[in-house]
């Protein structure tokens, strides 16, 4: 049987391609993330240390009160800004990250147990966030073979050298920070502020975008998009504080 | 020891330098060498710290310091940052180590019952570019030997420490143990070999 296609009419200029997008932009934090909060919530947050952080996002989390929640992020913030803020009330209960060293209310609750911490090396957890939104659900690396990271994983050789089985991440949401968004959620990232953001927003099953600037569709340079709008579901616009970890200068 | 570590750069090398003496490294880097400082957390060709009116929120290093960029600066993702270092894309990294084994086993993320603050990046550089140079004090604040037969710390790494520079000299880690390259002015093979427990070779 051969198979005759139908005769196609080319009507693309016809089409009102982009007009009947759905809408991605949100009053507020809260707003966007209003229906998507549940108690025991698994979130991927982008940024590394204080810098990128989604700090609106995070500020909206607390004041919803949103109750042992997992977070994948590479830090946690300090005491007063960033994931510290949902340590101080309690609202986490496991953190999965590289790096906490900057918190005391973390530590306390760390070595006090009632809070649990997952250690990822860095790039390990990115390539998780990175090969979960890719519908990677494991992969191998040499990273941490011989080392506490490696007990109870899978072990593989290729080429004579040994791996682990990492697993990818597959988080219920995301929450970013970018500098600029058009409206469809094509986003562009700012110097270092880029970091975990663009994996933490693949992984996640819904993501919520914070930028500073939102611009009308069309005045960014498509060559120039760090994360595709695909990626976004909701973005707000709104003022970041950008808190300073370690302010270090040069003399004259 | 910064100033021997920066003699280990070669002309063109992409490098990754940990926190702390390493980041001093890039103060002796001889002239007319030229290489490039990846930064973990997204970038190569970091710059140095800014002039106070230069500070920007969104530039920072892996210590989470404010930084600056230089003409051949390029900005990426931390998947992207970990893709080239496991990929062995960077020639060299230099890090700071607790302990470090004749065989390479690097320790340098945590002590056991005392604040662990996590391993960052450690393990992927480690595991993960060409060559590992490690910058450390010989021996502890007890004058213990931190250049060991075996690491009693929780390791970094397996087997991934190519040389040690210390405050006594040179090492490389070989077949059978550590094999003394140099030994920093004043300090004797006697001396070095004293302050050593991993076998010397």
């Amino acid at each position: 049987m051969t198979y005759s296609p139908a005769p196609v009419t080319y009507i693309w200029r016809e089409i009102n391609w982009g007009d009947d997008l759905v809408n991605k932009v949100y009053g507020s934090a809260a707003e966007a993330l209003d229906d998507l909060l549940h108690d025991g919530m698994f979130i991927a947050a982008g940024g590394f240390g204080l810098c990128g952080i989604p700090e609106l996002l995070l500020n909206a989390i607390k004041n919803a009160g949103t109750k042992d929640m997992t977070f994948a992020s590479n830090n946690a913030g300090v005491d007063d800004f960033g994931i510290g803020i949902l340590l101080k009330t309690r609202q986490v209960k496991k953190m999965i990250s590289s790096y906490v060293g900057e918190n005391a209310e973390f530590m306390r609750q760390y070595l006090s147990g009632e809070l649990e911490l997952e250690f990822t090396p860095q790039g390990t957890l990115a390539e998780r966030m990175r090969a979960g939104g890719a519908g990677i659900p494991g992969f191998y690396t040499k990273t941490g073979v011989g080392t506490v990271i490696a007990e109870g994983k899978e072990h593989k050789e290729f080429n004579g050298e040994t791996y682990i089985l990492e697993n990818g991440i597959f988080a219920d949401l995301s929450i970013i920070k970018a500098w600029k968004a058009d409206e469809t959620g094509n986003l562009v990232f700012r110097k270092t502020a880029r970091n975990f953001n663009p994996p933490a927003a693949k992984c996640g099953k819904i993501c919520v975008a914070e930028v500073e600037e939102i611009v009308p569709t069309g005045s960014l340079d498509p060559d120039c998009i760090h994360l595709p709008g695909i990626y976004v579901n909701r973005l707000i616009q709104g003022t970041h504080e950008k808190r300073i970890e370690q302010r270090t200068v040069s003399k004259g | 020891m910064a100033a021997r570590a920066a003699q280990e750069l070669e002309d063109g090398w992409y490098v990754n330098l940990g926190i702390g003496i390493p980041t001093m490294v890039s103060n002796h880097i001889p002239e007319g060498v030229n290489v490039t400082l990846q930064s973990e957390n997204g970038m190569l060709g970091m710059g140095p710290f800014p002039l106070e009116h230069e500070i920007d929120a969104d530039l920072i290093n892996a210590g989470k310091q404010t930084i600056t960029e230089l003409p051949q600066t390029s900005y990426f993702d931390s998947a992207e940052s970990f893709a080239m270092i496991r990929g062995g894309k960077i020639a060299m990294a230099i890090l700071g180590a607790m302990e470090v084994a004749q065989n390479g086993d690097l320790a340098n993320w945590m002590i056991p019952g005392k604040l662990v603050k996590g391993m960052g990046g450690a393990m992927d550089l480690v595991a993960g570019v060409k060559r590992v140079v490690v910058v450390m004090d010989h021996t502890n604040k007890h004058g213990e030997s931190k250049i060991l037969k075996e690491c009693s710390l929780p390791l970094t790494g397996k087997a991934v420490v190519d040389r040690i520079i210390t405050n006594l000299g040179v090492l490389d880690v070989v077949d059978g143990g550590l094999k003394v390259v140099e030994l920093a002015p004043d300090v004797t093979a006697g001396q070095m070999a004293e302050a050593t427990q991993a076998t010397l070779v």
